[in-house]
């Protein structure tokens, strides 16, 4: 996939998504883990266990999120 | 000192000169120090009522005056005065700037510290009277804490063309701006300040700039404090003085050396015009507003003004410029920073008496040992 044929994420998804290989086996009660996509940025959930690609392009390398914690700074 | 002087005048005019003015020679500039001190020379101090000497002399006359930028001057105090006067302004009239910032997330490319410093650095339209200081030990109140929140997303602009390159049409919300900061008021601020809700002076500050997917969620707290801690709280743009320059004609300049005078001179400072001499008009120059001159001292350079010119500052007249950054009115602060001098000088009759109240004691103490 290029860059030419992304398509924003209003944009309806491109054509050539992940043919999920198998269906996850993650336990329910894990709390969901979101990547981005180092490519197109969209936000990709995925499980254990689970194939590393993106559901938008196909890139297969992804960034962790930030973390959810607050982090205090002094305004100087 | 040049002895062409001292020829032309007399000996006390020219001493008088030395007390109140700054000379401004070729080379440089003289008789900068200020001598308005007791027993500074035998002939004057001895029999003058300094009090009542300054009561005279003294005058404040404002120039110019807008909202947030004023020029006045203060005529018949000391430098000491005058740069106390100055300091206090820039660095102890309080003012409310943000102090605390808690990041909840932040995936633009500015980083949580260079953000938070930035928003430190935005005027807040705070009354600062209405506020306490933080001490280091107490917790935020609604008397000494203002909360701003700010939750930000950048993404694609839906009707940009496929083609688009212009940013400000291809994303929303790309810029972060001032007027994202939402006050979030706490206790009865609220009602306290329905009248004039607390915002950032500019509402077009930029931030940061985002990219799509982005976002930015932020609480700040502001505080009070002083510019001596930060400049972030320090109310002025620019707060200075200078002295008013006076420009001496021993003798008329006419002719055409009357236009090559007044070139030498900021426009505006010496104006040509027209006089009738002996039956005829010759032109004349004439210092006409010698306040707006920069004092460039070009005239010195040139021979034939050597001897008819003479350029000084009036020691102890003072233009001063305060200009504000929005958060308080220009004249505000200056006399903010008079009570703030008053206050400290009260403090320091307080101690002084304490001082010497614990002498006296002391000296009883010795006279009955």
């Amino acid at each position: 996939m290029n860059r030419d044929s992304y398509q924003g994420p209003q944009g309806p998804p491109p054509l050539s998504g992940p043919q999920s290989a198998a269906t996850p086996r993650a336990s329910d009660n894990a709390p969901k883990m979101l990547y981005n996509c180092a490519d197109c940025g969209t936000e990709n959930e995925i499980k254990p266990k689970e194939p590393l690609r993106c559901k938008e392009c196909g890139h297969r390398i992804m960034y962790k999120q930030r973390t959810k914690r607050m982090v205090q700074f002094e305004a100087r | 000192m040049s002895k062409r002087n001292s020829k032309s005048q007399g000996n006390a005019e020219r001493l008088e000169q030395l007390r109140t003015r700054v000379m401004i020679e070729r080379e440089g500039v003289e008789s900068i120090s200020s001598s308005e001190f007791p027993y500074h020379s035998s002939n004057r101090h001895q029999d003058i009522d300094y009090i009542k000497e300054f009561i005279k002399k003294f005058s404040v006359k404002i120039i110019r005056k807008e909202q947030y930028d004023m020029e006045f001057d203060l005529i018949g105090v000391d430098a000491a005065i005058a740069n106390a006067l100055r300091r206090i302004m820039i660095a102890e009239v309080p003012t409310m700037a943000i102090e605390k910032v808690y990041i909840y997330n932040n995936t633009s490319i500015v980083q949580d510290e260079v953000l938070a410093h930035r928003l430190g650095l935005i005027p807040i339209k705070a009354d600062p009277d209405r506020f306490y200081f933080k001490q280091a030990n107490e917790s935020p109140t609604d008397m000494n804490t203002i909360v701003f929140k700010i939750e930000h997303e950048c993404t694609f602009s839906p009707k940009a063309r496929e083609d688009e390159t212009d940013p400000q049409k291809l994303y929303i919300g790309h810029n972060l701006l001032s007027e994202s900061l939402t006050w979030i008021p706490k206790g009865d601020q609220e009602e306290q300040y329905a009248s004039c809700p607390i915002r950032p002076v500019h509402h077009d500050i930029l931030i940061a700039q985002m990219r799509p997917g982005q976002k930015i969620k932020i609480e700040a707290h502001c505080e009070k404090g002083i510019g001596k801690d930060h400049a972030k709280w320090s109310p002025v743009a620019t707060a200075s003085y200078r002295l008013m320059p006076e420009i001496i004609l021993k003798k008329e300049i006419t002719g055409d050396l009357a236009d090559k005078f007044a070139a030498c001179f900021t426009k505006g400072v010496v104006e040509v015009e027209d006089s009738y001499v002996e039956g005829q008009f010759i032109k004349c120059a004439k210092v006409v507003n010698p306040r707006i001159d920069m004092v460039s001292r070009e005239v010195l350079r040139h021979k034939e003004f050597e001897d008819i010119v003479q350029l000084t500052r009036i020691r102890d007249h003072f233009i001063f410029n305060v200009e504000s950054t929005g958060i308080m009115d220009s004249e505000k602060i200056f006399l903010d920073s008079v009570h703030i001098l008053q206050a400290k000088c009260k403090r320091l009759l307080a101690a002084l008496d304490h001082k010497l109240r614990e002498q006296e004691r002391d000296r009883e103490q010795m006279d009955i040992y």
